[in-house]
């Protein structure tokens, strides 16, 4: 028997790591120790629901466990073979406890590739991995022609997944072609969309899928060395990540005369600060060279001059984990799935006002509306569907309009917004479609290295008039000063972080101009976000003239003679809400 | 050859040329602002970084930046388009948005970039308004900067790291925060900054400029108590023309001359004595070391190297304090200028020493600071009072109502104002050496030379060396300009793998004539060459053409310094180094 307990940074900070220390003592208590295992594999996906407790082997799902309810469990269901029902997942429409994830509608769509292994196995123990066909792609492939394998991943259709979708096995001939001394293999673990995770879990979840992938790689272009390029602020992925390489090196996976065959290759980790700006590659391999993270101008591709000036090859994590995949199952099996431009699968971070938080994978052409509503579970509180933001900060806010396309990353673009890393944050009618642009360009503004004059200057442009305008202070012609901002700094940014900000701006104004038009002409925002827009009023037929709202009011800006209606005088108010906490009578009104 | 369309213009070029190269061999001007290529010297920036030159070309889904984009077979490309033009526009009305735009009291005016732009695009008014950068301003003895004017074009980043080796600049901070400057935003004068001034002559805007001494002039020569004498560099006479619409290389030698006495100055001496005196020194010193070493003294080592550039004294201060034997321990010809003036001079006219006011005109920012040195001054009195770029004494020209144009010609006061061919060449890289070389070859062998060329150690190469027979000795010399060329021959040297017994070291590209005091080149490269040859014209001009045989010097040693290194000699004309290497950048 096993007891899986989720150990992604998610769960842990719901006490996931007391909840395994909780089952370790209670199966000692009850002398049942050497008799289950208790696993601590990477993210389920399912955060809403977390921190996650799996039984092996009926595959019984607990959610929400907290660390008091472990002694239940043992007793219960270890012991007694009896479910603990209060801990299952309830269907919200039929109101049934789900004991087996695979019946959730959560799981039910989704198509596991990149996250095959997430959940299921310890990631610090490389024999998990191994046991589930982890290192066969490497062997096999040690033993084919190189060439042989190079083609295998371009006839699967792989494409990048940190956001442009260049082609994966075309990236790996054109390294190839370079003769050069050294070449390298670099993975993208610089994750950088506020919200997103997907590298993170499968780093934390499936270590080993990226290291095999990058050894392939590597086998493919005649690379020896990998570089990792990660985030210090993931803590327990850089520690997955250490430990695998560990035992990797341990088992001659790694290193010197792999598997006999005569290739060598081996791995190091590099620390990037967390600057945004990194993920792009020739800002990453700046930075991995200790120099300043700024991008430079392609061409020169890192496939020709790279780290130090070598041929490198960089990858995102996301990509490397579908490579050993591919390979065991073959180029067929993976392209069968997705779209005709957009093979395989999709993970995405689905976040904001949504039901079901997590981490989802999906065969690309899946729809908004599927990810929404069957996987997600619908807008929180019943609320009503506005917008959802994906491809993070330079990624574009689509509408109801969109929720059937099928998306990949042609229609993604096609609409106006992108892939990009994979985060896709659901907004509902509360949210101010001018604020949640401004929310974005804040992030670029902060983010922007300062190098090239339109992300430099024209981002904070922008962002000023959006100020502007959430103030109140906008006008009409902001709109069009900020449309020929944002069109002027997307045709010459130097680099992708600059050429896709104003993206969420575009694609705000482009399917929420009505919104935009509302601040600046009307002085409304219609989700009650704008502060400085809303009027507040009293009702002179609710009022009692109790003065309860004028003895809170910070800003003395409310008189009035008791048990007559009173006023708010709309220049003193400071919009801070007191009053209508204060009202019993409901008669605060706020436009 | 690569042929590509560029405003429905066939253009042939070589393979690797970029557009903005390919559509100017068109007479297509495309306009860029942080892109500098000085050809032939390492002096580049291309960081595409303004976005001003961008093109479309066919086929691209983004506007490609002409200065770094490589013309390809077949390419379309439109410098023009409304796209283009648009976008241009607003990238330099973005520029402008952050930009102080005091363009009347900036010291810049008329010579900045930036503003020659925003008079080409036409912009009429501030179309976007918002925040702007407040960066840090620093008054140090040679630079003055005010980063608010900084464009962050990245010109200066990329001559105080890949041309000087520098590496004091940088950028600190991101987005619109970023700046350029020493890490952690410090102040230059905390750094390794040697001076150079080389982040000045490429600054296109105001940013960083000259620390301004023309009003500290003024003043002087305005004092009725004061007796001011000038003596301007050898690269000065064949430069100050073009800030008066003359062709570069016009050599200006006597309107210089009258200028400075229309200025108010009380005599118009020149540094080229000084440059004589120099070589009388150094001359003298490469010898003694040369015939030591030889002897087997252990004592002894070579190279000799030069020490007349200030901002390599102060680069080998800070980044070889290891190795402060080797160079030279003869001044710079303007600080022996000085230090003569103050005595001989002084004592001969009769001027008490505090009355006295010695300024240099220099094609140089690093010799403000040298003046400013505690060891070439007395009891608080600087030999050379303070030092005048170039540039700033054109202003001071026009501001005087001269007509440079109309000037006469005239000749230096006597006696510190005869000089010899051999000084005039001091200006160019190289100049140094072939001086040296021509008063060494002859006192070493007691023979005439047969050619006084030494066209070997001439141009604008990085390092060049050559190896001189001096009567059977094979003397191996080796010259070398901006100071990450100096790095490469000093790390050789500490490395005990530099097989030279004299060496030559000017921190600017081209030498002195490259100079950050001297009128802005503008990232043409043709300047640089048409000074060197004026230089080089100057010196086949003189009646004298070897320092030991300028009558001037003859009649200083005689009357007054006794013998070159002799007692006297070593006390006026000689220095010594200090360790500054606890600084670091």
């Amino acid at each position: 028997m096993q007891i899986l307990c989720c150990g992604g940074t998610g769960c842990k900070a719901s006490e996931s790591a007391k909840i395994v220390e909780n089952f370790h003592a209670s199966l000692e208590a009850h002398g049942i120790a050497g008799k289950v295992d208790v696993v601590v594999p990477g993210c389920f996906g399912f955060c809403e629901k977390g921190p996650i407790v799996k039984i092996i082997p009926d595959n019984t799902f607990y959610t929400s466990v907290h660390p008091s309810d472990v002694e239940e469990i043992v007793t219960s269901h270890i012991i007694s073979g009896t479910r603990v029902d209060r801990l299952l997942y309830q269907d919200p429409v039929t109101g049934q406890h789900i004991s087996d994830s695979k019946h959730m509608d959560f799981y039910r769509k989704q198509k596991r590739i990149a996250l095959r292994n997430c959940g299921f196995i310890d990631p610090e123990n490389i024999l998990e991995y191994i046991a589930r066909d982890g290192y066969k792609a490497l062997a096999q492939s040690l033993q084919r022609d190189s060439l042989d394998v190079l083609s295998d991943i371009k006839a699967s259709g792989l494409r990048g997944r940190g956001g442009a979708g260049f082609p994966t096995g075309l990236k790996w001939e054109i390294a190839r072609k370079f003769d050069a001394e050294e070449k390298f293999v670099v993975c993208n673990a610089d994750e950088g969309d506020p919200g997103a995770f997907m590298d993170r879990s499968i780093m934390e979840g499936d270590p080993n899928s990226v290291i095999e992938a990058m050894m392939i790689c590597g086998y493919c272009i005649n690379a020896h060395r990998g570089l990792i390029y990660i985030r210090a602020e993931y803590p327990l992925a850089v520690h997955r990540l250490k430990v695998a390489i560990g035992q990797a090196r341990e088992y001659g996976l790694l290193g010197k005369n792999i598997l006999g065959t005569g290739f060598d290759f081996d791995i190091e980790i590099r620390y990037g600060a967390g600057a945004f700006v990194c993920g792009e590659e020739t800002a990453l391999i700046h930075s991995m060279e200790g120099r300043r993270g700024e991008p430079t101008l392609k061409p020169p591709f890192p496939a020709e001059a790279g780290y130090f000036g070598r041929p490198t090859n960089v990858n995102n994590v996301e990509t490397l984990a579908n490579v050993p995949v591919i390979l065991t199952k073959g180029p067929q099996w993976f392209a069968s799935v997705g779209t005709e431009k957009s093979k395989g699968t999709k993970v995405f971070a689905l976040a904001g006002k949504i039901n079901n938080v997590g981490l989802i994978e999906v065969p690309m052409g899946t729809t908004l509306r599927e990810i929404i509503y069957d996987i997600g579970g619908g807008v929180k509180n019943d609320k009503k569907f506005k917008a959802i933001q994906t491809g993070g900060p330079s990624g574009g806010c689509l509408t109801e309009k969109h929720l059937d396309l099928p998306i990949d990353y042609e229609s993604l673009a096609a609409a106006g917004s992108m892939m990009g890393s994979g985060g896709m944050i659901v907004m509902d009618e509360d949210d101010c479609m001018v604020s949640v642009a401004k929310f974005f360009l804040e992030f670029t503004v902060g983010e922007s290295c300062g190098k090239c004059t339109p992300c430099r200057i024209g981002n904070k442009r922008m962002l000023e008039i959006l100020d502007r305008i959430t103030d109140g202070r906008g006008t009409p012609e902001d709109l069009d000063t900020l449309e020929n901002l944002a069109k002027t700094i997307k045709d010459t940014a130097l680099c992708g972080l600059g050429q896709t900000s104003p993206n969420p701006v575009l694609s705000t104004l482009s399917n929420f101009r009505e919104e935009y038009e509302e601040h600046v002409r009307d002085h409304i925002c219609r989700a009650h976000k704008c502060k400085s827009l809303l009027t507040y009023s009293i009702d002179p037929a609710l009022c009692k003239g109790c003065s309860a709202c004028a003895r809170g009011c910070p800003a003395e800006a409310i008189v009035g003679e008791v048990r007559k209606p009173f006023v708010i005088n709309p220049e003193k108010c400071i919009r801070c809400g007191m009053c209508i906490s204060r009202c019993k009578f409901g008669a605060i009104n706020v436009i | 050859m690569i042929t590509l369309t560029i405003d429905n213009r066939a253009v042939t070029v070589p393979r690797g040329t970029t557009v903005l190269d390919a559509a100017a061999s068109v007479g297509i001007n495309i306009p860029a602002l942080c892109h500098m290529d000085l050809k032939g010297t390492c002096v580049k920036n291309a960081p595409a970084s303004c976005r001003l030159c961008v093109v479309e070309i066919e086929g691209r889904r983004n506007l490609a930046p002409s200065c770094a984009t490589l013309v390809a077979e077949g390419m379309i490309v439109r410098t023009n388009s409304e796209r283009v033009v648009r976008a241009r526009k607003t990238v330099a009305e973005l520029i402008l948005s952050d930009h102080p735009n005091d363009c009347l009291t900036c010291p810049k005016c008329s010579d900045c970039e930036l503003q020659r732009l925003v008079i080409r695009f036409n912009i009429r008014r501030m179309t976007y308004k918002g925040e702007q950068s407040q960066r840090k301003h620093e008054e140090t003895a040679a630079i003055s900067r005010n980063m608010d004017k900084c464009i962050l074009c990245r010109r200066c980043e990329s001559v105080c790291n890949q041309v000087q080796s520098v590496g004091v600049l940088g950028a600190v901070r991101r987005g619109f925060d970023a700046t350029i400057a020493p890490t952690f935003d410090r102040m230059f004068k905390d750094t390794d900054c040697t001076y150079c001034g080389q982040c000045v002559a490429v600054c296109p805007t105001g940013a960083l400029m000259e620390r301004d001494n023309t009003d500290r002039l003024l003043d002087d020569l305005y004092d009725p108590e004061k007796i001011v004498i000038a003596q301007p560099a050898p690269a000065v006479r064949v430069a100050l023309g073009e800030e008066f619409g003359l062709e570069p290389g016009t050599i200006v030698t006597g309107k210089l001359a009258s200028s400075l006495r229309y200025l108010g100055f009380d005599y118009v001496f020149d540094t080229d004595f000084g440059a004589d005196l120099t070589i009388m020194e150094e001359g003298a010193e490469i010898l003694h070391r040369l015939k030591a070493f030889l002897g087997g003294d252990k004592r002894v080592e070579l190279p000799i190297m030069t020490s007349c550039c200030p901002a390599w004294v102060n680069f080998f201060e800070h980044n070889y304090p290891d190795l402060l034997e080797y160079p030279s321990s003869a001044k710079s010809p303007a600080q022996m200028f000085g230090a003569v003036a103050k005595t001989y001079w002084a004592e001969k006219m009769g001027i008490p020493r505090e009355k006295l006011v010695v300024v240099s005109i220099m094609p140089c920012l690093a010799k403000k600071y040298e003046c400013e040195r505690e060891e070439f001054s007395l009891n608080g009195n600087p030999d050379v009072d303070y030092s005048l770029s170039t540039r700033e004494l054109a202003r001071l020209i026009k501001r005087s109502n001269i007509d440079f144009m109309t000037l006469p010609d005239s000749d230096f006061d006597t006696p510190m104002g005869e000089s010899s061919g051999a000084a005039a060449i001091f200006g160019a890289t190289g100049g140094v050496m072939e001086a040296a070389l021509r008063t060494v070859y002859e006192v070493y062998t007691g023979k005439t030379l047969p050619r006084l060329e030494f066209t070997d150690v001439r141009g604008l190469q990085g390092i060049k060396e050559a190896t001189i027979d001096l009567a059977g000795f094979p003397l191996k010399v080796c010259v070398a300009h901006t100071l990450s060329n100096a790095r490469i021959l000093m790390d050789k040297l500490r490395a005990g793998e530099l097989d030279y017994h004299v060496v030559e070291v000017m921190a600017c590209p081209g030498g002195c004539i490259g100079g950050a005091g001297q009128p802005y080149h503008h990232g043409n490269v043709e300047i640089l060459k048409a000074r060197t040859r004026a230089i080089y014209r100057e010196d086949e001009g003189k009646p004298v053409r070897k320092s030991h045989e300028n009558p001037d010097i003859q009649q200083l040693y005689k009357v007054f310094l006794g013998e070159p290194l002799g007692e006297r000699s070593e006390k006026l004309l000689h220095t010594h180094y200090f360790n500054k290497a606890s600084k670091s950048s």
